[in-house]
């Protein structure tokens, strides 16, 4: 910088710019919301105008019946997650959001298959279901239903094994997350 | 009390003297409540005026702006002025009637859900589903009207409920959980941000209309007289720093000056208050000041490194914030001379590049001369609105502003029509300044019927059409960018605009001469009431300088 003639020197080739990164990561973000009339189109309604995906949505009641919690999943290699958060802040009705740590955070995810098979193939699809702790809910001649609960990564590995019996179709719920340790989420 | 009296109560309240709307079926009982509330209530001729008009009255005085409308057709009118006074951040409050909630969700007679529809512009609204919430509802939907980073709320009351009988209290305190702003700036950053600054060599102070929103123009000017920094404004921030001053490089941007554009371009640090590094201030975002590292103070957290990575950012009000930076600043004792080398380089374009144009030789008035003669007519004394287009760019570039809330005019959403109806709001907001609205023949026809609600009331805004006879930025465009394919852009010479002023009560004026302009201008001014000048300028002249869209600063034209 040369002779800058002030008492306090400081190189401005030091100074990093602090935001508008990608992470390159999926984000879980758990937002907790007034539960008002409205609240879940304008946190739609702000991803639609500003051109932000929304991979996965899930909501529900929390233990305070005024307030809702909606937890979703944003890739943060197509949008810069800082500016999603700090437009979603934007909303009066949103409290509090969080943008869970993948290793600071349990994160679970329900589905139900449906799952063609007879008497031939079912006992096998059994087998699978048993390996990854599902249950299974419904039971046909033709076909079979299996809940699972667990990672997105658990639930894609089960369809892949499942789907070549033939997978009539499939029911995910979105993930939701909670925080590992005593604190709130 | 009458739900819709507790709605009078609470506008009261709020210290709103004067609103601007419309009845209809929907809002009756509003009406009915107001007929008799103390409340000033300007009758215009379409919801759109009344919702611009709410917004000159805004930008003019700094307080919400209020408009009233009644549901479906009477709700959407007031769409255009919401997402106006979103996009530049004006406080407002539109509260609009609803059909009853019996009939909410079945297609009712003049139902539209504008909750929904204005979901995306507005700050925030309230969809009143309870009459006991109405009160509550304004006195909310104020406080986030003109707090944090300002702008328009919504408060839509469905007919029936604004009939029934609650209890009135007034609100002492406001709470919104969600609603947080932060006003004071760390001072951690705002100590880097003055080291950066001492230590820079080719500062720019950027400021935009948050300086003028945030009633801040006197600790913006401050600070940047602390110093020889060179300063430049957007177009919604002309009036934060004095004009006439040596340090004023000119307006910023796509029709801004040389010296302020190469400015940036060439900048090692950019200091930007309550700006938010618009498309039209950064032209193509990737050759955007590339040398240059950021401080960005703004009130909206979100508007840091939306566009341009900051380097230092400072959230609060920017009355806050300048005051401390300022005192940071002094005290690094920076010495002035390291700008010197600086200055010559922006003295350079100065010199080489003046703002200008090529005058007529003959009595023809050219549009920018047209600027510069009410600037002579006004002695630079009006609060001045505009519409939208080429009389917009060259107003900002020849009426040197000087102070603050003196320029209203659409920037972010680039409303034309906003110009006359914003004239009126201000002048009802200013009733003892001199208001003028300068309007192409083009937009000056989007919300001209508003000339009847000035001469209803006596209100004395003078219109100033800079009357080309063409939709004449868009000409420009088709002229340099589409092969002078002029497409639908020729309006003629319609309507007869003395003749329109005289049928609406006003009086109508035409100028053509260059020799009398100025004189005929004072003559406008002088006159009682609503006038309208039919100024005749040169058809076919383009605004300059000019960056061509998704261009940068060095591809200037013109």
């Amino acid at each position: 910088m040369g002779e800058p003639g002030t008492k306090e020197v400081l190189s401005l080739e030091e100074l990093d710019a602090v935001s508008g990164h990608r992470t390159g990561r999926k984000h879980v973000l758990s937002i907790l919301v007034e539960n008002k009339p409205g609240v879940l189109t304008r946190i739609a309604g702000l991803f639609a105008r500003r051109g932000f995906n929304i991979d996965t949505l899930a909501v529900g009641p929390t233990d305070d019946e005024a307030v809702s919690r909606v937890t979703l999943t944003v890739d943060g290699a197509k949008h810069p997650i800082d500016q999603v958060t700090k437009q979603l802040h934007k909303l009066v009705n949103v409290l509090k959001i969080r943008d869970l740590e993948p290793d600071e955070s349990v994160a679970r995810e329900l589905a139900l298959f449906k799952i063609a098979c007879d008497g031939g193939t079912r006992g096998e699809v059994m087998q699978i279901a048993g390996i990854f702790r599902g249950h299974v809910v419904d039971v046909g001649r033709r076909s079979i239903v299996v809940e699972v609960t667990g990672t997105d990564e658990k639930i894609e590995a089960f369809e892949a094994l499942v789907r070549p019996f033939g997978l009539v179709e499939m029911v995910r719920t979105g993930e939701i997350a909670i925080s590992r340790g005593r604190g709130e989420t | 009390m009458r739900a819709a009296d507790a709605l009078m109560e609470a506008l009261k309240a709020e210290g709103v003297e004067v609103v601007f709307g419309l009845p209809g079926g929907a809002n009756l009982p509003t009406y009915d409540a107001l007929y008799d509330a103390g409340i000033r209530h300007i009758l215009v001729r379409h919801e759109a005026g009344g919702g611009h008009a709410a917004e000159g009255y805004a930008k003019a005085t700094g307080r919400v702006g209020v408009a009233l409308g009644t549901s479906g057709p009477g709700a959407t009118n007031l769409v255009t002025p919401i997402c106006d006074a979103m996009m530049d951040s004006v406080p407002t409050v539109f509260v609009t009637g609803q059909v009853r909630t019996e009939l909410i969700g079945t297609d009712g007679f003049q139902e539209a859900d504008i909750g929904g529809i204005t979901m995306p512009i507005v700050k925030h609204s309230f969809m009143v589903q309870d009459p006991r919430e109405i009160p509550q509802a304004v006195h909310e939907a104020f406080h986030l009207a003109r707090s944090g980073r300002p702008g328009p709320v919504l408060v839509d009351i469905p007919q029936d409920l604004s009939r029934a009988d609650i209890e009135y209290e007034p609100a002492t305190d406001i709470t919104l959980p969600g609603y947080q702003p932060t006003t004071e700036g760390n001072q951690k950053q705002i100590r880097l941000a003055a080291k950066a600054l001492a230590n820079a060599r080719r500062p720019v102070i950027y400021g935009g209309g948050g300086i003028v929103n945030g009633d801040a123009a006197g600790e913006f000017t401050e600070l940047c007289l602390s110093d020889r920094f060179p300063v430049t404004l957007t177009v919604m921030g002309l009036g934060a720093f004095p004009a006439p001053h040596e340090q004023w490089l000119g307006m910023l941007g796509m029709h801004g000056t040389r010296a302020a554009n190469y400015a940036m371009d060439e900048a090692d640090l950019i200091c930007a208050v309550g700006a938010r590094f618009d498309d039209r201030i950064t032209g193509k975002l990737s050759e955007f000041a590339p040398r240059a590292k950021f401080i960005h103070i703004d009130v909206d957290p979100a508007e840091i490194s939306k566009n341009v990575p900051a380097h230092i950012p400072i959230v609060g009000d920017a009355k806050n914030i300048l005051p401390r930076l300022l005192a940071e600043y002094r005290a690094l004792g920076a010495e002035p001379s390291r700008l010197e080398d600086w200055w010559g380089r922006i003295e350079h374009w100065r010199r080489q590049y003046p703002l200008g144009y090529e005058d007529s030789k003959d009595s023809e008035i050219k549009p920018q001369y047209m600027i510069e003669a009410l600037y002579e007519a006004t002695g630079g004394d009006a609060i001045v609105t505009s519409d939208v287009g080429q009389h917009q760019m060259w107003t900002a570039q020849y009426f040197h502003f000087n102070r603050p809330r003196r320029w209203i005019n659409s920037g972010g959403l680039g409303t034309m029509g906003f110009g006359l109806p914003a004239a009126m709001g201000a002048q009802i907001g200013c009733p003892d300044q001199l208001v003028c609205c300068v309007a192409g023949d083009g937009s000056v026809q989007m919300n001209a019927q508003e000339l009847a609600t000035c001469a209803e009331h006596g209100i004395p805004i003078k219109v100033f059409i800079m009357n080309n006879g063409y939709l004449g930025m868009v000409r420009q465009w088709q002229e340099l960018f589409w092969d002078r394919r002029y497409s639908q852009v020729e309006m003629g010479q319609h309507p007869d605009f003395v003749k329109l002023a005289e049928a609406y009560g006003a009086r109508g004026m035409r100028l053509e001469d260059k020799g009398t302009l100025v004189e005929g201008m004072q003559e406008a001014i002088a006159a009682d009431g609503p006038v309208v000048v039919d100024v005749r300028v040169t058809r076919e002249e383009n605004t300059y300088p000019m960056i061509p869209a998704g261009q940068a600063a060095r591809d200037m034209v013109g």
